[in-house]
């Protein structure tokens, strides 16, 4: 790991001075994908600016939704009761990502930034129509999510929270790859007073990204069979070591059915 | 170089160290505590698995400043030779182990699930242990021993 300057402001207000003022500087959330990058030499940031300090933990009740802060662990959403009654989906998710010591350091906020195309949360903040507050501003998940690796942050802006709208009910099941545990494929399906989302995760070459077809298909007939009618194209897929597109168009099928017949 | 102070099995430590430590080389290098293991060095193997504040985590995954403040429990810090803890017990009547490398990083997570479980049967023992690979048991041994030392910890 090249040299770098570790710090750990007490607010976000500072945290964004700091890396403003920085060359290349970097917020560090839990750490599971910027450590290992930086260990290989992948990312060389001169500044690390820790948010642990900044007091973005605790999930919260609001109603129509959950609020979930931007540093609250996989493990505190997988543990957490006001989750599991709420949005058992959410919760369900968070317990698949990684393993128990992943799920202990790493956090829905540094999942949501980095936005990997096979990360299993951006399917969820999707699906459920979430809203990602920052520093500065609230972005629906659309405005959000922007492409692989790719979001609508700024450089300084930092995510506080994640609101998450409560479903009539919703489930999310992927295919894990052996290794990582990262989605292959990953289908959220949710029901909301407003309609039927579908959020795919793992697949697209943009990164998430809601199946317009799956959602008709499901508001004409909710159920594993109406999956079947509906025609999955390969186009647009990732295709890479693990998974042609053709394999993951397939899979896209097979998932979907499945958090169909899990909802 | 940063200032650092953290409780590592009960004992204070104070130390300045450059930023980019890792938690492990920490551990290891400056404190002397070599039973914290290194295998992938990419954090898969979990052969660096030790506590913070009670959970488990991969100490090669971690910078030793982001550790600052808080109380820390290695492999040393739950047993000894003569008082081995429950774990390491259940892990030496079951032979769960044949090369050893993994074991105190298996022990660890071990730990930190039994006594977090409300649950601890032998697919959610398999479930937590998926951070830790070994490469010699084919680890039905160590399930057994995992299962095994549940009741000793209830105790």
């Amino acid at each position: 790991m090249y040299e770098t300057r570790y710090t750990r402001p007490s607010s976000t207000g500072e945290a964004a001075e700091i890396i403003s003022a920085a060359d290349e500087g970097k917020l560090l959330a839990g750490g599971m994908t910027l450590i290992p990058t930086m260990k290989q030499r992948l990312a060389a940031p001169d500044c690390l600016v820790d948010l642990a300090g900044c007091g973005l933990g605790g999930i919260t009740d609001e109603g129509s939704s959950i609020r979930i802060g931007a540093m609250t662990t996989h493990a505190e959403v997988e543990l957490s009761g006001m989750v599991q009654s709420a949005i058992p989906a959410v919760a369900s998710l968070a317990g698949g990502i990684g393993d128990r010591q992943v799920r202990n350091c790493g956090t829905i906020g540094g999942s949501l930034a980095n936005n990997d195309p096979s990360a299993c949360y951006p399917a969820a903040v999707l699906a459920l129509g979430g809203t990602v507050h920052t520093s500065t501003r609230s972005l629906t998940a659309p405005e959000f999510f922007s492409g692989m690796f790719e979001t609508a942050l700024k450089d300084d802006e930092i995510i506080v929270a994640v609101s998450l709208p409560k479903p009539v009910r919703a489930a999310y099941v992927k295919f894990p790859n052996p290794a990582s545990r990262y989605a292959m494929v990953g289908v959220f399906v949710a029901v909301m007073d407003g309609g039927i989302t579908v959020a795919i995760t793992g697949a697209g070459q943009d990164g998430v990204y809601r199946h317009d077809d799956l959602e008709a298909a499901l508001t004409a007939d909710f159920s594993p069979e109406a999956v079947d009618r509906v025609t999955f194209s390969a186009d647009g897929l990732l295709s890479d070591i693990h998974a042609s597109a053709d394999y993951r168009a397939s899979l896209i099928r097979a998932m979907a059915k499945r958090a169909v017949a899990a909802c | 170089m940063i200032s650092i102070t953290m409780t590592i099995n009960g004992q204070s430590v104070r130390a300045d160290i450059p930023d980019n430590t890792l938690l492990v080389d920490f551990i290891r290098e400056h404190q002397g505590l070599t039973g914290t293991h290194v295998g992938c060095d990419t954090s898969q193997c979990g052969a660096c698995v030790i506590h913070i504040d009670g959970r488990s985590v991969k100490s090669c995954t971690m910078l030793a400043a982001q550790a600052n403040g808080r109380a820390l429990t290695t492999i040393e810090g739950i047993g000894d030779a003569q008082n081995l803890h429950p774990m390491q017990q259940a892990f030496h009547d079951n032979h769960g182990l044949q090369c050893g490398f993994c074991t105190p990083g298996m022990i660890m997570s071990a730990i930190d699930f039994v006594d977090n479980s409300d649950n601890p049967d032998e697919a959610a023992i398999r479930d937590a242990l998926e951070g830790n690979i070994c490469r010699c048991t084919g680890y039905h041994n160590i399930v057994k021993a995992v299962q095994a030392a549940v009741p000793k910890m209830d105790q």
